[in-house]
């Protein structure tokens, strides 16, 4: 019994708290399974809607991570290495679409990229598109909102990456390009695998920012929670509980894959 | 900036539909009531002041389609002198649902007689609706029609913008019957989740077209008109929901939309009354 007396001894207070708390973020999902049409699970999941958004969520979603990985890493690599005025400044706008509700980047990617926006007016006149309502548009809305994740991941690898490596790699002579290949990028590719993982579920999960820049159509713009979204307002609560339930499966999927890395820490 | 100040104004009016996201995810009565007893087991000293407004028994919670935005919320400030009005908009088809997963409500107020069935059918609704209000569909256009539409066969033109209201929601399923009607096979860009939303895309002028009611045209707008026989008027129907905690305000409330006050801003609104 020695052992039990080493583990710290519970605060009476703390019981009522955290049972409610657990409460609050176990009930919601519990409520889906109780609710959830099991009889029915196939034939949604096999409908048409269901498919043709699970498709496009699957190819948006894949394009938006291609472009954070392309884009991201590079941003990373500025700010965790690069020495300019600014640079902390910049590190900080980076992440401010992790706290800007979506909505808010859906208005502001609208503002800037739509008909009447500064870009999008620009962009209508000289090539005779316009972004809203586009496939285009989805992927936008999804870098925009998933691209931090990745950036800060990997700028966190970078930072803790062992710098002696590189300086050794480039007193032998090897290009800036060739170090960069050879030894850093091997060195935080764990980060970038995590920090594109994280990034491909941000995506996925994009609502507010599609619906308000990229409108909702099927197969064009209507993503697998638009999808759920349009079912519950059209009155089908069984398609959005079990659009819901897959959402879930896939978030339960990404928090398996990334466990060994993020949550074994104690 | 005309176009940011009607999008401002849209998403001010948009406040209604949050309160209905909140409620589909956790019906406002069972949230509250539950949330109380939780803290009242726990802590055995909290009365449930912080939800205090669900319980209340001279409160009138009505559920109006998205389309009654604007006379609603004016009716429920005449109308509210002691007790209080809760208004909750959205899509008819998605009030409907939210009755149905429990929402607590005094009144259902749809923008067509197939939800409100929907509703009668389901065993949601006490007595009869009544009608209250007519509306009409019309094809609008932002101000200056940069798309150059003459007609409903424009919407079938790939190159334009076009948003309409998903099929499933009142105003989608009156765009579905003008369409079908004038024979238009449209090539929608957008299925917006309720009228005000569609309206909203139009007012940014995203869109160079939109089916919409004739009372969300605003000044930003202009309507082109289209021929008499594919004419869609919509009927708007109020309900008193079964097992509503304030009949008697449900009966006021009622009442009040189809009195002289009701009939007045509805007509200010645009909308036509029987």
């Amino acid at each position: 019994m020695t052992r039990h007396s080493a583990e710290a001894r519970v605060p009476v207070l703390f019981v009522v708290p955290a049972a409610l708390g657990l409460a609050i973020l176990l009930l919601p999902l519990a409520g889906l399974l109780a609710r959830a049409p099991w009889n029915r699970l196939g034939e949604i999941l096999g409908s048409d809607g269901v498919l043709t958004a699970l498709r496009l969520s699957l190819l948006t979603a894949t394009l938006a991570t291609a472009i954070c990985v392309v884009c991201g890493i590079p941003l990373a690599w500025l700010l965790a290495r690069g020495s300019f005025p600014g640079r902390s400044l910049l590190r900080g706008l980076v992440t401010v679409p992790l706290v800007l509700p979506p909505v808010i980047g859906g208005i502001a990617l609208l503002v800037a990229f739509g008909r009447s926006g500064t870009v999008g007016s620009w962009l209508e006149s000289a090539t005779g598109t316009t972004l809203p309502f586009t496939t285009a548009a989805v992927v936008i809305a999804q870098s925009f909102v998933a691209m931090p994740f990745l950036v800060i991941a990997v700028e966190g690898a970078l930072r803790g990456a062992d710098r002696r490596y590189e300086d050794v790699a480039a007193t032998l002579g090897a290009s800036p390009w060739t170090i960069f290949r050879r030894v850093t990028l091997p060195a935080v590719a764990p980060g970038v695998l995590s920090g594109a993982v994280l990034c491909w579920a941000r995506a996925l999960g994009e609502f507010g920012a599609t619906i308000t820049f990229a409108g909702s159509f099927p197969g064009i713009t209507r993503t697998l929670p638009l999808e759920a979204y349009s079912a519950i307002g059209a009155g089908d609560a069984e398609t959005a509980i079990v659009l819901s339930l897959l959402m879930i499966a896939v978030a339960v999927a990404v928090l398996a894959l990334l466990r060994d890395r993020w949550m074994v820490r104690g | 900036m005309p176009r940011l100040a009607a999008f401002a104004m849209h998403t001010d009016r948009k406040r209604g539909v949050d309160v209905g996201v909140l409620q589909r995810l956790l019906p406002i009565g069972v949230h509250c009531k539950g949330v109380a007893a939780l803290l009242a087991g726990a802590v055995a000293a909290f009365s449930g002041a912080a939800c205090s407004g669900a319980g209340e028994p001279d409160r009138i919670t009505v559920l109006a389609a998205a389309s009654l935005t604007e006379p609603f919320t004016m009716l429920a400030d005449e109308v509210s002198d002691d007790g209080d009005v809760a208004l909750s908009f959205g899509a008819s088809s998605a009030l409907v649902e939210q009755l149905r997963a429990g929402a607590r409500a005094d009144v259902l107020a749809t923008a067509d007689t197939r939800t409100m069935a929907l509703a009668v059918d389901a065993g949601l609704i006490t007595g009869d609706p009544i009608v209250f209000a007519r509306n009409s569909l019309v094809l609008a256009v932002p101000a200056g029609n940069p798309g150059g539409v003459s007609g409903l066969a424009d919407l079938a033109r790939d190159e334009l913008r076009v948003a309409l209201c998903e099929p499933q929601v009142p105003c989608g399923a009156a765009a579905e019957r003008m369409l079908a009607t004038a024979g238009i096979d449209a090539r929608p860009d957008t299925l917006e989740a309720d009228a005000r939303d569609t309206a909203g895309k139009l007012a940014l002028g995203e869109v160079d077209a939109a089916l919409i009611y004739r009372t969300d045209v605003t000044s930003a707008m202009a309507i082109v008109d289209v021929p008499p026989e594919a004419e869609v008027v919509t009927e708007y129907l109020v309900a008193i929901v079964d097992g509503a905690s304030n009949h008697r305000g449900a009966e006021e409330f009622i009442a009040a939309v189809t009195g002289a006050t009701g009939r007045r801003l509805l007509a200010e609104a645009g909308f036509d009354t029987p």
